[in-house]
């Protein structure tokens, strides 16, 4: 399978990435990794005609240590997340969950910044960035934003990033020491959850959030509630359905999922101490 | 458009169009039949190449994005045309393949799971070959193969 023609751009900087981006406007798009993008023009289900490859801006692959959050440069990619001593010691939910997405070719290649401002619901970074809190950076012509993640995943593949944004920096509050899990169910390896479960404690809360259970990565906000009026991990898993419109496919119901979510927040909260 | 890639150690300059895959350069441009095309869709790795050492599926990248990068292809691990590089060979004696069609692949992913972790346990390496599909062997042998080609016992 071969993608629709295409012209190609290389940015060497997220200022000329920027402004070819309004140059070009909704037919352009950023080019990081591409394992979300490529397969995606390959079935023709994208179709850009202009692609700005970012993969060559050097200075947005860091990892630093910011006195109370890590800041992530968006193309920082997920092999480099899994093994950085700096996020396995203050934030090792992220490391963990990088390091289960995909395959080691796919996590040599995608980038923390191309998972999130992909948005897929069924996806592992964007949820466990959910579960961690913090926030985004977005650079457009006007300058840069911070996004609250609680604000940044929009709809089914759909952000708070506007046509001329770029995503840049991710800002994770660190949590070293703290309780965390995640819990993935699929079927085959290397396939998306079918649905998957992060849980953290953060200054002293659960966060707890929910993989393929909607059209969004989502908290379980009732199961948070529930564990901040004193419930058991059993007891709060009950509601890890509640609010949520999990999808229907060849892999599971929305009844299964709603099973799957209850079922796998009581493991991850029992595994991981985390109640 | 012009790229420049070094694909087993020879600079290549190649005038090649931006939807161009990876894999249909390095096949079909560079005649390096070695690696294949299996699923076409990110899953099987029969396509994985090395990219600045790395696996990577080649079906999943374009070749422009390999401008300017070193890529090593099967055709690139042996030291010479009377010797296998040290994986294929232990592929061989271990009998790591049936049909042989995932093996340029697996052997690739082999060779950079072991470049991360040269003593990797049975599971390491299971997990660490997650994204390459073999149909013929049930995996065992190989497992076998990787193994072995760290240095364990597998007898």
């Amino acid at each position: 399978m071969i993608p629709a023609a295409f012209d190609y751009k290389k940015a060497d900087s997220a200022e000329e990435a920027i402004a070819l981006i309004a140059e070009h406007g909704d037919e352009a798009k950023l080019l990081a990794g591409g394992h979300s993008l490529i397969p995606m023009m390959k079935l023709r289900l994208a179709v850009p005609s202009v692609l700005v490859d970012i993969a060559g801006v050097n200075d947005l692959s860091y990892i630093d240590d910011r006195d109370d959050h890590i800041a992530i440069g968006a193309l920082a990619k997920h092999r480099s997340l899994e093994t950085s001593d700096l996020l396995i010691a203050e934030c090792p939910l992220l490391a963990h969950v990088a390091s289960k997405v995909g395959d080691p070719q796919v996590r040599h290649r995608g980038t923390i910044g191309g998972s999130l401002a992909h948005s897929d619901p069924a996806s592992d970074l964007p949820a466990a960035v959910l579960a961690l809190g913090g926030s985004l950076v977005a650079k457009g012509p006007s300058g840069e934003r911070e996004i609250a993640v609680a604000d940044f995943f929009t709809g089914y593949f759909e952000s708070a990033l506007s046509e001329d944004e770029m995503l840049t920096e991710v800002r994770i509050p660190k949590a070293p020491g703290s309780s965390w899990n995640y819990q993935k169910f699929n079927r085959r390896a290397q396939d998306w959850a079918i649905v998957g479960v992060a849980a953290v404690e953060v200054q002293g809360a659960t966060q707890v959030s929910l993989v393929n259970m909607g059209s969004t990565p989502l908290r379980a906000s009732a199961v948070e509630a529930a564990l901040a009026g004193g419930a058991s991990a059993a007891e709060a898993a009950e509601a890890a359905a509640e609010g949520t419109e999990p999808p229907t496919d060849l892999n599971a119901s929305p009844e299964y999922r709603s099973h799957l979510a209850r079922v796998l927040t009581r493991r991850a909260l029992e595994a991981g101490g985390v109640s | 458009m012009e790229i420049s890639v070094t694909v087993n150690g020879a600079n290549q300059s190649s005038e090649v169009e931006p939807r161009t895959l990876l894999v249909y350069y390095l096949r079909d441009e560079l005649g390096l039949t070695g690696t294949n095309v299996g699923c076409d869709t990110s899953s099987c790795g029969a396509c994985t190449v090395h990219v600045n050492g790395e696996s990577v599926k080649s079906c999943t990248m374009l070749a422009v994005q390999a401008d300017g990068q070193e890529v090593t292809t099967i055709e690139g691990l042996a030291p010479s045309a009377d010797e296998l590089h040290p994986m294929q060979q232990s592929f061989q004696d271990n009998h790591g393949l049936q049909c042989g069609y995932c093996t340029p692949g697996m052997v690739m992913a082999a060779c950079s799971l072991l470049d991360e972790n040269p003593s990797p346990s049975e599971a390491e390496v299971r997990e660490g070959l997650e994204g390459n599909l073999c149909r013929c062997t049930g995996y065992h042998n190989i497992v076998k193969a990787v193994l072995a080609c760290s240095g364990q016992d597998v007898s």
